[in-house]
């Protein structure tokens, strides 16, 4: 049985799991549903979840993207973590202004300022 | 992707009518083949990104939500572009649905509800969207300026 490759690349800054996408365009259902399995088991690897998810590489995004995006959300702050976005195209970020998700996510210009925001 | 109709209607317009099987690869084709007469056309880059995403909304409803995800359903795709406008039908093999019992996303009762965003992006997006009967089959259009 073959290893499944991962959609994400992730690091440890500063206490902080920074995540970026390997995917310009986070479409396909499938990858998805992967890339929400792999935010799990990091939410789930940690007692206080500090989730940092850059999309700087990220071009299309659909609301099954956004639906994940949630589900992970609700999971950090079920841990008392603390999840931020940042580096957000522009017309993607006016899809978290359409649908009102820039209230419910913290959304940062950078990735520095939003490693700067944890406490 | 099977292609059973493929019409200009005038000088620099086209139309297809195309049924969509395999769902990401089918999507895919769609996709490239709407940004081609786009970008021929000369459709700006935000109109482009508007529509993407919009048929992106429309085609995995119809597979996700209309066909249950059954592969021996099809959706049924028809494109009609013009210098003017982008017309698009996206048609499933389900028994049809009443947009207005989706509940709003934005609400907070619902905000934090993982699903139910992708109608409310298509019509942000789209300058004009219609659920025919029986709510099957969605028509959508997007006018340039």
């Amino acid at each position: 049985m073959g290893s499944v490759a991962s959609r994400l690349n992730v690091r440890v800054q500063n206490g902080v799991t920074r995540i970026e996408f390997v995917d310009r365009n986070i479409l396909d259902e499938t990858n998805i549903a992967q890339i929400g399995e792999e935010l799990g088991r990091i939410i789930d690897s940690q007692v206080n979840p500090k989730l940092l998810i850059c999309f700087k590489a990220v071009e299309h995004l659909s609301s099954a993207a956004l639906g994940t995006l949630i589900t992970v959300n609700n999971r950090v702050r079920a841990k008392d973590g603390q999840l931020r976005l940042s580096d957000i195209d522009p017309q993607i970020y006016e899809v978290f202004v359409i649908t009102k998700l820039n209230r419910l996510f913290h959304i940062h210009e950078t990735a520095d300022k939003a490693l700067a925001s944890f406490s | 992707m099977a292609p059973t109709k493929s019409r200009p209607p005038s000088s620099g317009d086209f139309s297809e009518r195309r049924v969509l099987r395999d769902q990401r690869t089918d999507i895919e084709d769609a996709q490239s083949l709407v940004a081609s007469h786009l970008a021929a056309l000369g459709y700006e880059a935000s109109a482009c990104w508007a529509i993407r995403l919009a048929l992106e909304e429309a085609i995995t409803n119809a597979f996700r939500h209309g066909n249950k995800n059954d592969p021996a359903k099809s959706v049924r795709f028809m494109l009609r572009i013009s210098a003017h406008q982008a017309y698009f039908e996206v048609e499933d093999d389900g028994p049809g649905f009443d947009p207005t019992t989706v509940p709003d996303p934005t609400h907070d009762e619902n905000i934090e509800i993982p699903s139910g965003r992708g109608i409310m992006l298509i019509k942000a997006y789209m300058s004009e969207v219609a659920y025919l009967p029986p709510g099957n089959r969605l028509s959508m259009t997007y006018r340039r300026g």
